[in-house]
């Protein structure tokens, strides 16, 4: 390879800017967590979060480097065996994992953790990619619905299994990623109101819906009497909204558990019990709420340092970002995201092969999940849910997942010139 | 169609990011609500509780100060006591106390500290000190409580407590809280608002487990307590001291006058109490103890004590009618004794005389003149005028009404005034024949040890007196500021107190010869105040020197008999001991004479 044919001249170096940005900040970000006025340690210090996280960085760099050396091929050949390597792994931590707050989703080895759920993102991508470049799907058939969603499905199911709600609905992503493919939008809108009626049935009362849907439906059918078909499928509709509300006190009350059903409570009614199950959304929201316009300043937040909030490195993370830099921080940070995601989707759409595309719009919509949820549970538009913000959250597993699933597309980006078109 | 789903999928993304911004903007900067939250979570406040002042005498001696105390304090999640029994030793409880202790704190809270022992002394720490520090979660925390360098003028000083709910809600300057300490009677009641000084404030961060993280803004809003001011008193310690140890095992009390400033140098009750009882950790039993006593001696008897003023009221009769014209120095009255009986060796005397030898016709006919002076042909008419005449006198000098000391419970005592009697015999259903035992001071009359004094301190001053008080001024950190008291005329000139003061001059050489001091002209009154069913009071009036007096004071020591005996005894020592700075040898034996005395036996 010539000098000027190398790698990094090839790379999009914007997103990697925005990466090294992220990681940047969300690294002073975790100095700013464990900060104590009383007791300065250095950003370095080795036995402080901020200095553990810059080992995770130096880690992160060579796996960077890593994707970088070997053939971009390997990623679209090895798809299918990477996955099942995960699901092996998921299947293993079923059986001998290690409980770790009431999930059974690590091996432990000593002082290494690893959650193979935190991979199955990735290979789960890798393998959705490499099945929509290698067989033509169309998704807009019910057959090949079926055929494509188990790929998604068996992952889901095992996290499900290990008692980590969060992560499995981080999978959700690919839903957005099979519209993109060809998925009928009425997936994406049943989807919406199946979750609009829901929470609306947690808020009003049951019977008020069921006669409003009825009413709804007759005035349909009124406008559209002529069209039999039509009129079947707003009675069809109607009977599945009926079906839905019906179902709602079932599947709150005995599928979710009870932290499960406490943090929908919480994000419905928040004042409902501060002290108990809204304790942390209560507190989110206090540190987040008394940022102001432009925050109380770097290192000075008081209801993270001082543990009001929970999580505080990790889950919550957002938190001193709203209390130390306000809400300029805050569109800062939203606005830094947004350039990541629509990059992706940029980077996603130049590829002249599916499987990098696929791909790229899996990535896109991971970190779109993962961001949403995220942000929106700190600030009590979405049930609690243990999902790290990319790149801000403490932690070694997550930063380096989220880099490999990132750099895999840039390498593959790289690479896009020497892929030969189906 | 499907390419247009990359701008739906972004749009997804936009529209999310937008939802995000438009919630943080609500919460961050539209609702002011989380930050006062948040200043509720992280602030905690303290409160830092200001030094109250100390109470001097009139030469610069301690009465009251502040000595520190150590409150144990237990933080339950923290104990570590390996051997419980040796604990509870430290502290004088048994294990079961230890453990109830333990299980109040626990319900508080199990982070932050709550009260396990009250108030150990500075000795009491110090000899637990060195094994105590072996025991984890327990804090010693230093405040004060009062203490008293000598165990005296306990009614006077007054004590300290926490606040009562009612007084908590008559508060309207809402300084106090719940669970503040209070002067609640004596000086400390009377002058709280300068002695109690100025709480602080501290703002200190804290984390979710209520540990101190530094303080708030770096204390721009905190603000330091002030100490209370100084209070000097004038009472004099030494002669305060000395006038309760000649009370012991008396019941009665003791005021003593300066005359030229209604400085009260001591004011006694006895019994009395030591005022270190109402402090500290034993306060509510030893109050209790206190209240129950059959003694009484949280009565404050000088100033809540009424009595008969008895032969005292002689000299007041003298003055009034004398000031009326009724009499000159020069009448005389045959003693008759049909009328009123009378004791002594004495027939026909004039006023000097009379007052020497307190006889009781005469005082009785010189009532009836003040009473009866012929402004009515009707006599019952003529009466009413002339007792409503007397009472003026008798209000101007101090008797049926309080003469404003600054302490709390002060009585007026009684004089009656004609509605008095009307309401008794109806209206002008009573003439100066149905009042005449007012002419010896005894009837309906009531006054306190204060107005008696007050009364020496009249004639020492020959016609006024300045409300008797017991602060001689604030000290303050800048400036001493002398507190003023008005000065109340009597009406009655000078001229006629000479006679009277004079036949006082000579009392020490008659009836009470125990109150004789070499050099020093004590001019003095007895006052036996009759009792129908126990032994009688003996009372004591006096002031001295005759020229420039220094010293008025009253004596009552109940159930003690006649006047000229033990209260005399007791006056005389006091006014040596303050003018001339101590008792001469050669009067020994009175002090002797009054210690021998014990009447509380006159009262079992």
């Amino acid at each position: 390879m010539s000098r000027q044919d190398s790698i990094w001249n090839r790379v999009d170096w914007l997103l990697i800017a925005i990466f090294f940005v992220l990681v940047f900040f969300g690294w002073l970000n975790i100095y700013a967590v464990g900060y104590d006025a009383e007791q300065v340690q250095s950003i370095f210090n080795f036995s402080q979060n901020s200095g553990k996280q810059l080992i995770w960085i130096a880690g992160s760099f060579v796996l960077i480097i890593v994707i970088m050396i070997i053939d971009f091929r390997f990623f679209d050949s090895f798809a299918y065996y990477l996955y099942a390597g995960v699901i092996v792994l998921l299947i293993l931590v079923l059986l001998f994992g290690t409980e770790i707050s009431g999930n059974k989703s690590w091996f432990v080895f000593g002082p290494v953790r690893l959650q193979p759920s935190e991979f199955a993102k990735f290979t789960t991508a890798l393998a959705v990619a490499k099945f929509f470049s290698s067989k033509n799907i169309r998704l807009e058939r019910l057959t090949d619905q079926i055929k494509s969603s188990w790929l998604v499905l068996l992952p889901i199911a095992l996290i499900v299994m290990q008692g980590d709600a969060g992560t499995a609905m981080v999978f959700l992503a690919f839903v957005l990623v099979y519209y993109r493919e060809g998925l009928p939008a009425y997936y994406l809108g049943m989807g919406v109101a199946f979750i609009f009626i829901f929470i609306l049935t947690l808020m009003v009362e049951p019977m008020y819906l069921i006669i409003g849907a009825v009413v709804l439906g007759i005035i349909l059918i009124a406008f559209n009497s002529r069209k039999v078909k039509k009129i079947v499928l707003i009675i069809v509709g109607v009977v599945g909204v009926i079906a839905v509300i019906g179902s709602v006190d079932y599947v709150f009350s005995e599928v979710l558990k009870p932290h499960q059903q406490n943090r929908i409570k919480s994000l419905i009614n928040p004042d409902a019990d501060p002290l108990g199950y809204g304790w942390n959304v209560t507190q989110s929201k206090i540190a987040i709420g008394s940022g102001g316009a432009v925050g109380k300043g770097f290192l000075e937040g008081t209801q993270t340092k001082y543990d009001f909030v929970p999580e505080q490195s990790t889950d919550f993370i957002f938190c001193t970002i709203g209390e130390e830099h306000g809400w300029l921080g805050s569109f800062i940070l939203i606005f830094l995201f947004m350039a990541l995601l629509l990059r992706v989707v940029f980077i996603a759409e130049r590829q002249k092969g599916n499987f990098a595309r696929v791909y790229g719009y899996a990535v896109a919509c991971i970190f779109f999940v993962h961001f949403g949820i995220n942000i929106g549970m700190t600030i009590g538009l979405f049930p609690v849910a243990g999902i790290p913000l990319p790149f801000f959250s403490y932690g070694g597993s997550s930063l380096w997942s989220f880099t490999i699933l990132l750099f895999v597309l840039i390498k593959l980006d790289a690479h896009r010139m020497q892929v030969l078109t189906r | 169609m499907i390419e247009n789903r990359k701008f739906y999928v972004q749009a997804i993304f936009i529209v999310i990011g937008i939802i995000f911004l438009v919630k943080l903007f609500s919460i961050q900067v539209m609702d002011s609500r989380y930050k006062l939250a948040a200043e509720n979570n992280v602030i905690n406040k303290v409160i830092e509780y200001p030094y109250r002042g100390l109470i001097y005498d009139r030469n610069n001696k301690i009465i009251v100060h502040n000595t520190p105390v150590y409150d144990i304090m237990v933080v339950p999640k923290e104990i570590e006591v390996a051997d419980t029994a040796r604990f509870c030793d430290l502290f004088e409880i048994t294990k079961e106390e230890f453990e109830t202790k333990i299980l109040a704190a626990k319900k508080y809270s199990y982070i932050k500290q709550s009260l396990f022992f009250p108030q150990l002394s500075n000795e009491e720490f110090a000899k637990i000190q060195d094994e105590f520090i072996e025991y984890k979660g327990f804090y010693p925390v230093a405040r004060t409580i009062r203490s008293y360098p000598e165990p005296v003028f306990a009614n006077g000083l007054g004590y300290i407590g926490e606040i009562s709910k009612s007084k908590l809600t008559k508060d309207t300057t809402n300084y106090y809280k719940s669970g503040d300490f209070i002067g609640i009677s004596g000086l400390e009641a009377a002058y709280e608002s300068e002695l109690r000084g100025k709480r602080g404030v501290k703002y200190k961060l804290v984390n979710v487990r209520g540990i101190e993280k530094g303080s708030f803004n770096d204390g721009a809003f905190d603000s330091a307590s002030v100490p209370g001011n100084n209070l000097i008193s004038t009472i004099d310690l030494e002669l305060q001291k000395y006038a309760e140890y000649l009370m012991d095992d008396k019941v009665g009390s003791i005021v003593a006058i300066e005359p030229s400033t209604g400085e009260i140098l001591a004011m006694v009750n006895s019994p009395s109490f030591d005022p270190s009882l109402l402090t500290g950790r034993k306060y509510s039993s030893n109050f209790q103890a206190l209240n129950q006593d059959t003694l009484k001696p949280l009565f404050n008897r000088p100033i809540m004590a009424t009595y008969r003023p008895g032969s005292v009221f002689k000299l007041v009769q003298s003055l009034v009618a004398l000031q009326e014209g009724v009499i000159t120095p020069q009448t005389r009255t045959v003693c008759n004794r049909g009328i009123i009986n009378c004791h002594g060796d004495h027939t026909n005397e004039d006023l000097h005389g009379a007052i020497k030898f307190s006889c009781n016709p005469y005082f009785y006919h010189t009532f009836r003149k003040i009473i009866n002076q012929g402004k009515d042909p009707k006599i019952n008419v003529d009466s009413r005028i002339g007792l409503s005449m007397w009472d003026e006198y008798l209000y101007k000098l101090g008797f049926g009404r309080k003469l404003g000391i600054e302490i709390p419970n002060e009585k007026g005592g009684l004089v009656p005034k004609p509605s008095y009697y009307n309401r008794y015999y109806g209206e002008g259903g009573w003439n100066f024949y149905t009042i005449y035992s007012l002419s010896i001071g005894e009837g309906e009359l009531l006054t306190t040890p204060l107005q008696v004094a007050n009364l020496a301190a009249i004639l020492a001053n020959r016609g006024y007196f300045i409300a008797p008080h017991l602060a001689k001024g604030i000290d303050t950190p800048d400036t001493f500021l002398k507190i003023d008291y008005e000065r109340e005329d009597t009406g009655i000139d000078a001229e006629h107190f000479t006679t009277v003061v004079d036949a006082m001059a000579e009392i020490v050489d008659g009836t009470a010869r125990v109150a004789r001091i070499k050099d020093v002209v004590v001019c003095g009154k007895t006052g036996t105040v009759q009792n129908k069913n126990s032994f009688d009071h003996s009372a004591f009036m006096a002031f001295a020197p005759k020229e420039s007096p220094q010293i008025a004071i009253s004596v009552y020591v109940e159930n003690a008999g006649w006047g000229g005996g033990v209260a005399a005894a007791i006056s005389g020592l006091l006014i040596e001991k303050y003018v001339k700075g101590g008792v001469a040898e050669n009067r020994a034996w009175v002090e002797n004479y009054v210690m021998t005395k014990a009447y509380l036996n006159n009262l079992k």
